[in-house]
């Protein structure tokens, strides 16, 4: 068994729990991206029904919070929570989901864009926090507006204190309206653009968190905003220092710190924070495998690859070669995670083709070719030895099945199973194999996206190239387990062979009875 | 079947629950303690342009021939401005000293300042002394009161040249 880190052993673990309780397809660490959505959809209303109550103005601002509150606290009270409580969880979302890729190893190779431009967005997230405790205008919104303002002043190339606006009476309405147009228009619009940027090279991006998780989530919320409603500090007031202050710690860390540090070391230790997060996906690099390569003498123009691509990676164009097909399809090497999701969709990956000569089909990976997989299984099956002939199909960035080989069962590592095409599976029963036991990613999660989904699809023959109806599906098995449930793999191969050897020992009898 | 279901219910429930209980925990607890019991603040604030460091002279009629037609002026007036001296006393006691340079690219705009003092309530002598004179050796503006503060209470103490110098509200 290969060393498994002890961070990524406990987040797999704990992984593990919540499919026990909430099942892959709720299991909120699959979901964290569509989670932090959610939050935000909250917020958003809820900041709509707020915006309609909220007074722009320095005399009223507190006291429109104050009504919002605690005169209309069955509506406006419930909303105002729900917008702080969906806020803090976003964050909560936001970080489990940086921690899952860095514990999982997700945040390097070809996924280094969306971890760089994800740690502004975090950053972009926690400034609209901050602009919305500023608006409250209690005693923390000008703890907030006072220490802000020292922080922007240390800037150099900031003139004039920007501070000495909270003192001597200078603030205006006009505050507010500014404050008021970032936190309800100027922010959002920016974290949209970032939101955008940040899942820019990733296609079939999905953004609605499933109906039984967002409902979940929703009626723990409200039971929060209910059982301990927010509030705010004392009014705002100019003579007054609070000694002790309520702090919203998923917003506002910061400033605390400005009671240890000066401004512009704040903004050091900020700054170095953040560009180490930066370019930890370089701390080191990590090497992605050669692109996909396209053969267009194979290649039909179907575009089924270009559908299947996690990554955005393969365009579709007008027909270069002056074959008969409209369309073909292009790889960028730069986007291309070598995953090899393609190869299993091109419908010329079909092994029963060209059987007395090289392989080549539409797509392929040339540091794996189709061909040296379908040789692979060939061999494989000419020396399996045994009643149960079983070959076990995984990938690399599950666990590590190599110590299953023995004489009776051959094992194949692919790059992501969704790089099998269902043919081959065919091919393998057809030439020898009892049965073919599919592992990979856990279900409802996989290290290049949708390898597991597509696989299931084209199983199912919901997705080309779809499995055959004549593969018998009661000598396949897949079995879905990450690193950390080598246990459970054995287990669920030993108990796949005593299935092949019992559907035998039945083909054998059945053809006694034949016979006679 | 069914107890499963159930069972898996009441553990969707128990992580929302915990969920929630880190949400509310961290949104407002625990308390920051920013000044100490019986601490009050004072809060030195203003914008101010410094005396210039060298008074306007008249040119020579050989400096003028000197100098292009267009840019012949009769005196040169140099634009940098004098380095602000600040220091903050309490009960005799230092509590603040800078020297801020006029910024700008030829240090000839305002000085800005604000700058927060945590001290003990009570009565207290305060001396604010400034020098914006490069050529003056002693404080060109000072301020010397006795001022009561409350826990909790911010003194501004602001500067208006205009209006005779340092006052606090």
């Amino acid at each position: 068994m290969s060393y498994i880190n002890p961070v990524k052993r406990a987040y797999l673990t704990i992984e593990a729990w919540f499919n026990v309780s909430f099942g892959p397809k709720w299991n909120p660490l699959y979901n964290l991206g569509t989670l932090t959505f959610f939050f935000f959809w909250i917020v958003l209303i809820s900041g709509l029904y707020l915006f309609i109550f909220f007074d722009t103005s320095l005399s009223g601002a507190f006291n429109s919070v104050e009504y919002i509150t605690h005169d209309q606290w069955y509506v406006a009270g419930v909303m105002r929570s729900l917008h702080r409580y969906a806020s803090d969880a976003a964050i909560i979302t936001i970080l489990l989901h940086m921690f899952r890729e860095f514990a999982l190893d997700r945040y390097r190779g070809f996924r280094w864009f969306s971890w760089l431009t994800g740690v502004p967005t975090l950053w972009l997230v926690i400034t609209l926090g901050i602009t919305g405790y500023w608006l409250v205008w209690d005693e923390l919104g000008l703890y907030v507006a006072m220490l802000s303002s020292q922080l922007v002043d240390a800037l150099p190339f900031m003139t004039g204190s920007m501070a000495r606006n909270f003192i001597g009476g200078q603030l205006s309405d006009r505050f507010f309206t500014l404050m008021g147009f970032l936190h309800f228009l100027g922010q959002p619009l920016f974290l949209i653009f970032a939101i955008w940027i940040h899942v820019k090279r990733l296609s079939f991006v999905e953004i609605n968190a499933p109906v039984g998780l967002s409902m979940g989530s929703f009626i723990a919320l409200l039971a929060l905003s209910l059982a301990a409603p927010a509030v705010s500090h004392e009014a705002a007031d100019m003579q007054k220092v609070s000694a002790v202050l309520n702090l919203d710690w998923f917003y506002l860390t910061v400033y605390p710190l400005l009671d240890y540090f000066t401004a512009g070391q704040t903004w050091v230790i900020t700054l170095s924070i953040t560009f180490f997060l930066m370019i930890m996906p370089w701390l080191p690099p990590k090497k992605t495998g050669p692109a996909a390569e396209v053969h267009l003498e194979q290649c039909n123009g179907c575009e089924q690859c270009a559908d299947d691509c996690p990554f955005d990676a393969i365009s579709v164009q007008a027909r270069t070669d002056g074959a008969r097909y409209e369309h073909e399809v292009i790889v960028q090497p730069g986007l291309c995670a070598a995953c090899g999701i393609c190869v299993g969709s091109c419908p010329a990956s079909n092994p029963f083709r060209q059987q007395k000569t090289e392989l080549v089909t539409g797509i392929d990976m040339p540091q794996f070719p189709v061909n040296e997989i379908r040789q692979r299984i060939k061999t494989a099956l000419e020396k399996l030895e045994g009643d149960t002939r079983i070959i076990v199909i995984g990938c690399d960035n599950a666990l590590d099945f190599s110590g299953l080989d023995s004489p009776g069962l051959h094992v194949m590592s692919l790059f992501c199973i969704g790089m099998l095409p269902p043919t081959l599976v065919e091919y393998a029963l057809e030439h020898g194999a009892d049965g073919v036991l599919i592992t990979g990613c856990r279900t409802g999660d996989c290290y290049y996206r949708y390898g597991n989904e597509w696989l299931d699809q084209r199983f199912e023959g919901k997705r080309r190239p779809i499995l055959r109806s004549r593969a018998d599906r009661d000598r396949i098995r897949v079995f879905r387990a990450a690193e950390t449930d080598c246990d459970r793999l054995r287990e669920a191969v030993r108990e796949f062979q005593s299935h092949i050897r019992m559907l035998n020992e039945t083909r054998n009898t059945q053809g006694m009875y034949g016979n006679e | 079947m069914a107890m499963n279901k159930v069972m898996r219910y009441l553990l969707q429930g128990f992580n929302y629950m915990l969920f929630m209980l880190i949400v509310w925990y961290f949104s407002a607890q625990p308390a920051y303690r920013q000044l100490e019991e019986g601490q009050a603040v004072v809060t030195l604030a203003f914008a101010h342009a410094a005396k210039l460091k060298e008074e306007c002279r008249v040119r020579t009629q050989e400096e003028l021939n000197k100098m292009p037609p267009n840019m012949r002026l009769p005196t040169d007036c140099p634009r940098e401005r004098s380095p602000v001296s600040i220091e903050m006393y309490l009960d005799d006691e230092l509590i603040m000293k800078k020297l801020l340079d006029a910024p700008g690219f030829h240090q000839d705009q305002r000085v800005d300042l604000f700058h927060r003092v945590k001290v003990p309530a009570g009565n207290h002598r305060l001396i604010v002394l400034m020098n914006d004179d490069i050529k003056a050796k002693a404080p060109t503006y000072q301020y010397r009161q006795t001022v009561t503060l409350s826990p909790e209470q911010q003194l501004l103490v602001n500067f208006d040249a205009s209006a005779g110098g340092f006052y606090t509200h």
